[in-house]
């Protein structure tokens, strides 16, 4: 490549350059990319709804909207009864992640349930394509909530100095000692069960590094001369930093964002393990592995299945982050 | 040195205070009091006059002090913690810190084991992987460790119980407890190897982690050394192998090595409550777990303060040590 082509590049254009380049980076990014599709289309993906009906004439999509006519139908036993020329056609698993059958419990993967059954009879498969959504959605929400706490609080602290910096720094170095899962633990056993609540205090303990980070890079640029430049055309404080201090510190905050998804995938599987997840009888994959424990002598499937898929989650986003860290390190510039 | 230590010493203490004011606040704003609980526990899910109930929370509340304003019962907690007395359990009246003096061997038994493990395996590995980078072994070793260091533990301890503590497949190691029934009275040998032989699966569930992150951590700080020209001085003028990796590279980049030494001595307090719940292991990890679950304020918050001193002690025994270790640190 010559200079040429290297002057047009933005420095976001040469970080996805170097991105591009690490063959481990960019699987872990298909694969996170794979899970929030999985997450986003849930209900197309696992659903005892057809996705397209044709019935009486005319056509329906149950999986999409809810129709008056068909409230209360039993799909799988309309499916019989449809007449020739009328069809219903399923998504790829026709189970919905409540739905269960008694008559079906702890069946171990087959044609009909492809990862099993659990003890209520519900198919495997659907309640983790539908735990995606709790784990992705609490990975986003509890590091979005960490880092704009760890975002103002790192460039109020690196900016203003003084006595600012040093009661944050305390209040970084108190939550940086206490144990933070048992406290977690704690918070969520006294608080009534919810998703948000476990958003929250996820959020809440987890913005330290970022803080940190942020106020590292504002010392490092508010000694810059563009700052000085702004100051003297007489920029605000709130103006210095949102528009010429933050967007410059924004690369390393990134990185950490991505690992603090798989830490919080992590902490969230965690609690539900420990039974401190969401209220049942929403699905998680935390969940459906405590379950498994009652039956680990034979129900190999239930304790597999959803580790595996922490497991994969929590890697691919490691992946995405390391090679974002190495992308970014100047001396990798080439 | 000796000023910058009292220094550090006397800032520890608005941390600890602080520590101490949020885990307290935290606790009594959350609902659910363990008076109420207590009726819960004494009725056992009968239904109670709503008169008795009354007179049970009156009479739990000012046996506890509960009935007093918050910044008051603070303060008096406060009072006690300073002589390491935080007060008697709500569950079964015990002194605090006699249930954790119980429970700690246990916790620091299987942490020592653990960290022992994990720094006698990583360095070899980490020092291995450094000196041969790009070797097969070298990409095995890297591969291997980061898969090991993303898999989440609870799950590794339900995998290692299905595979080899009974059932469908291999019925090698206990999965509960830390002896078998009876294990008291057997001599001693005996009752070591019993013990080992219990602890075997959660103590591969307490190190793998550790291992992967410290392999990780010795190859890349061993990397950044070695390229550094006085490596290749030291090369230049003929020194062995050996003595340029080890006495050259290696005392260079143990250095962060050190440092998580801060976070090993709170975990060796605290133990681990994901591993000890699914053995069944009666350590501190277990204790903060049950205490949670009953709502067991003054154990919760002798457990959180403890903690967090040791991990100031920890954090300043690291700095000190990273200073009389590389002559170039100058503590203020």
């Amino acid at each position: 490549m010559g200079i040429e082509d290297r002057k047009n590049l933005t420095y976001w254009g040469m970080v996805w350059r170097q991105l591009k380049r690490n063959r481990l980076a960019m699987v872990g990014l298909f694969v996170t990319v794979l899970l929030l599709l999985v997450a986003i289309f849930a209900p197309l993906l696992a659903n005892n709804r057809p996705l397209v009906l044709y019935y009486e004439n005319h056509l329906y999509f149950p999986a999409l909207f809810d129709y008056k006519k068909l409230h209360n139908v039993d799909f799988k036993e309309l499916k019989e009864e449809l007449k020739p020329g009328e069809y219903a056609i399923f998504p790829p698993v026709p189970y919905s992640a409540t739905e269960y059958d008694l008559t079906a419990t702890l069946e171990a993967p087959s044609k009909k349930h492809w990862l099993g059954t659990d003890d209520r009879g519900r198919d495997v498969l659907a309640r983790m394509i539908y735990g995606a959504r709790i784990s992705l959605s609490v990975g986003f929400v509890a590091v979005s909530i960490a880092a704009v706490i760890g975002v103002a609080l790192g460039a109020i602290s690196g900016y203003f100095g003084g006595i600012v910096d040093h009661v944050i720094n305390r209040l970084i170095e108190i939550i940086l000692t206490i144990p933070t899962f048992f406290l977690i633990i704690a918070i969520i056993a006294f608080l009534p069960p919810s998703i948000y609540n476990i958003m929250a205090v996820i959020g809440l303990t987890g913005w330290t590094g970022i803080a940190r980070l942020v106020r590292a890079e504002i010392l490092k640029l508010k000694k810059m001369e563009f700052v000085l430049a702004a100051k003297a055309l007489g920029a605000s404080h709130a103006r210095i930093i949102s528009r010429h201090l933050l967007p410059n510190a924004m690369a390393p905050v990134l990185v950490s964002v991505v690992f603090g998804i798989a830490g919080a995938i992590l902490t969230e599987s965690s609690l539900s393990f420990l039974g401190f997840g969401v209220p049942p009888p929403t699905p998680s994959w935390g969940d459906i592995l405590s379950q498994s424990r009652d039956y680990i002598e034979f129900a190999w499937w239930l304790t597999i299945f959803p580790g595996l898929a922490i497991f994969i989650s929590i890697t691919a986003y490691n992946l995405v982050g390391e090679g974002l860290r190495d992308a970014m390190d100047p001396k990798l510039f080439r | 040195m000796r000023a910058y230590i009292i220094k550090r010493l006397i800032q520890i203490v608005p941390t600890l205070l602080g520590i101490t004011l949020i885990t307290f606040v935290i606790i009594q704003l959350a609902p659910g009091n363990p008076a109420v609980f207590k009726v819960k526990m004494a009725t056992q899910g009968q239904v109670a006059s709503d008169a008795v109930s009354k007179q049970i929370i009156e009479q739990t509340k000012k046996l506890y002090g509960l009935d007093k304003p918050l910044p008051v019962q603070y303060l008096l907690w406060l009072k006690r913690v300073v002589t390491f007395d935080f007060g008697n359990s709500y569950k079964d009246h015990r002194p605090v810190m006699d249930k954790i003096l119980e429970r700690l061997p246990i916790t620091i038994q299987l942490n020592v084991i653990s960290i022992f493990l994990v720094y006698l395996i990583s360095i070899p590995c980490g020092i291995y992987s450094a000196t041969h980078v790009g070797t097969w072994l070298d990409k095995f070793l890297t591969l291997f460790f980061f898969i090991l260091y993303s898999m989440p533990n609870f799950w590794v301890a339900v995998v290692l119980i299905m595979l080899f503590g009974g059932g469908d497949f291999w019925d090698i190691f206990p999965v509960y407890g830390i002896s078998s029934i009876g294990a008291h009275s057997l001599p001693f040998i005996p009752w070591l190897l019993d013990r080992l032989w219990h602890l075997v699966l959660p103590v591969i569930c307490l190190t793998y982690g550790g291992l992967a992150y410290l392999s990780r951590l010795t190859r890349a700080e061993m990397l950044e050394v070695i390229r550094e020209d006085y490596i290749r001085t030291a090369r230049a003028k003929g020194l062995s192998e050996r003595v340029v990796i080890y006495k050259h590279a290696f005392r260079n980049s143990i250095l962060p090595i050190i440092t998580l030494l801060a976070f090993l001595l709170p975990g060796m307090f605290g133990g681990s409550v994901i591993i000890e719940s699914i053995f069944s292991i009666p350590g501190m990890g277990q204790l903060g777990f049950e205490a949670v679950l009953a709502r067991d304020y003054p154990v919760i918050m002798a457990i959180t303060t403890i903690s967090a001193l040791l991990t100031l002690i920890g954090l300043l025994i690291s700095d000190i040590l990273y200073a009389v270790l590389d002559p170039r640190i100058k503590l203020e």
